[in-house]
């Protein structure tokens, strides 16, 4: 494990019973909904490993969808979430799979929303309710949602990452972390910038225009 | 990679707690103020507070039906005075089997710092509480002084069951508490480090079996004894009691038992109480 602060060891304030199966669950679910954008209509999640074996005497299922429904780790409803998501008319099914050589607490979901968007994302909860994305419709990313973050869908090409971080300077935006991945040379790729300060929505929009952006997906931190 | 020792360094040359240095650092790399800081821990405290008060009210039940009501049980004999250690003890027994049944049953508790662990520290310190006049600032302070331990322990070997074990988060768990009642109880920042230090001596090598891979049996009552150790330890602290293996030595040696233990015996309900005749059925009934 890195270098942590004092909420990481005593914190999370959460539902039991534990921290990885269940805090950790929620917000890989939280994260899976701020990846999509909106409120799921609609998902399949995939359990891996301990996830699998262990998830329903830890309430993980419960954890996950309550996530996916917007709650927070400490949410009293958690126990709650599958009646609740039913209510909604929200429709989410679990399969066991083997997700390959991950984290054993591991989970993917196929997500659509409600204007029809689709995700797909992993993540896994790695201990002590915290949590990290690792793929985000494909590609190989690493989000710990502790920052403020944005997910950049681009054209391979030379003076893209120039151009966009430009704009987070000329916006006085420091970056603290990077991340450039791609399916191959001058197809698409995705840039991962986690940041130090909320980013201004104008600052998207100019985002957005440039050529060759394909999609930007500004994350709000966890709490 | 940080010490502890270095903290306990920093803390001697200034004349100042080991909480009022790390919380100094914390303010640094947080970038919050102090305010800030003492209020994020206030709402831990209140958790911890309103946990011990549900579990000992002995109404939930957990997913599987094993866990629930034992706390109650203890508490009910310690108010007959009849309590073979004593109400301070038994005291102690009751809260750390009150906050862990709590979270075993869905409650709403405190990582510390895992929920497996929960129980621990909050009846460590509370228990502290009620046999001292003690101010509100001084059980965050100790609060903070228990997560800087538990910040070396997770930077030098790790606080998850599944990488390390129980040692890693009873273990840790005790060995953060027991620092910080030597705090609460006006220890030097040199009698922190040797009382976390026995702490986690004398739970090094547990293994993390639970039946079923549930936050349950054994857990449960371990956050008892582990508290109870932990407030040993402290004790011997506090009498001058010195860890002939320092702190951050000994975290060393529970991250390596950690990597040398069988994977079977790491949270994966492969091995130990988990597959005893009585672990196996219990889980065949409930999953």
């Amino acid at each position: 494990m890195g270098r942590s602060n004092v909420f990481d060891l005593l914190g999370p304030i959460m539902v039991g019973p534990s921290s990885s199966h269940t805090a950790g669950a929620v917000r890989l679910g939280e994260m899976a909904r701020k990846i999509l954008g909106e409120e799921p209509l609609e998902g399949t999640i995939s359990l891996h490993g301990s996830f699998a074996k262990t998830g329903k005497g830890h309430g993980t299922d419960l954890a996950l969808i309550a996530g996916l429904l917007g709650m927070a780790p400490d949410d009293e409803q958690i126990p709650e979430a599958i009646k609740l998501a039913k209510e909604r008319g929200l429709n989410f099914s679990f399969k066991i799979a083997d997700l390959g050589d991950v984290h054993p607490n591991t989970v993917n979901f196929e997500l659509r929303g409600k204007t029809g968007s689709h995700a797909q994302v992993v993540g896994s909860s790695i201990g002590g309710g915290t949590i990290v994305i690792r793929e985000i419709n494909g590609f190989q990313v690493e989000i710990r949602g502790d920052y403020p973050t944005l997910v950049i869908l681009h054209q391979d090409l030379p003076g893209l990452v120039a151009q966009v971080t430009l704009l987070l300077a000329t916006a006085q935006i420091n970056i603290a972390r990077m991340l450039v991945s791609r399916e191959k040379r001058g197809a698409q790729a995705l840039m991962v910038l986690e940041i130090d300060e909320k980013i201004d929505d104008g600052v998207l929009v100019l985002m957005r225009r440039l050529p060759n952006v394909f999609q930007v997906l500004a994350i709000a931190p966890l709490e | 990679m940080r010490t502890y020792e270095d903290w306990v360094i920093e803390a001697e040359a200034r004349g100042l707690k080991i909480s009022e240095v790390v919380y100094q650092n914390e303010m640094e790399s947080l970038q919050q103020s102090e305010q800030e800081l003492f209020q994020r821990m206030l709402k831990n405290l209140n958790v911890m507070r309103e946990s011990v008060a549900v579990g000992l009210s002995g109404e939930r039940r957990s997913l599987s039906g094993l866990v629930g009501g034992d706390a109650a049980k203890v508490e009910a004999r310690r108010k007959t005075g009849e309590s073979l250690l004593g109400k301070q003890l038994s005291g102690l027994i009751a809260r750390a089997l009150a906050v862990a049944e709590v979270n075993a049953c869905m409650g709403r508790i405190v990582a510390a710092p895992t929920a497996g662990s929960c129980g621990v520290i909050p009846a460590v310190l509370l228990t502290v509480e009620e046999t001292r006049q003690i101010s509100e600032r001084e059980l965050l302070l100790a609060l903070f002084s228990a997560a800087g331990l538990g910040m070396i322990i997770a930077e030098r070997a790790n606080v998850s069951g599944a990488e390390g074990g129980c040692q890693a988060e009873i273990g840790s768990a005790a060995a953060m508490a027991a620092a910080a009642a030597v705090e609460l109880a006006g220890g030097t920042p040199r009698q922190t480090a040797d009382a976390a230090a026995i702490a986690m001596k004398s739970m090094l090598g547990l293994v993390c079996d639970p039946v079923g891979g549930l936050v349950e049996v054994p857990c449960v009552k371990r956050n008892a004894t582990g508290a109870t150790i932990a407030l040993a330890a402290a004790e011997m602290a506090l009498s001058g009691v010195k860890s002939a293996i320092p702190i951050d030595e000994v975290i060393d040696a529970m991250g390596e038992i950690g990597r040398q233990m069988p994977c079977a015996l790491k949270e994966t309900a492969q091995g130990g109480l988990a597959v005893t005749p009585t672990g196996r059925r219990i889980q065949a009934d409930f999953l």
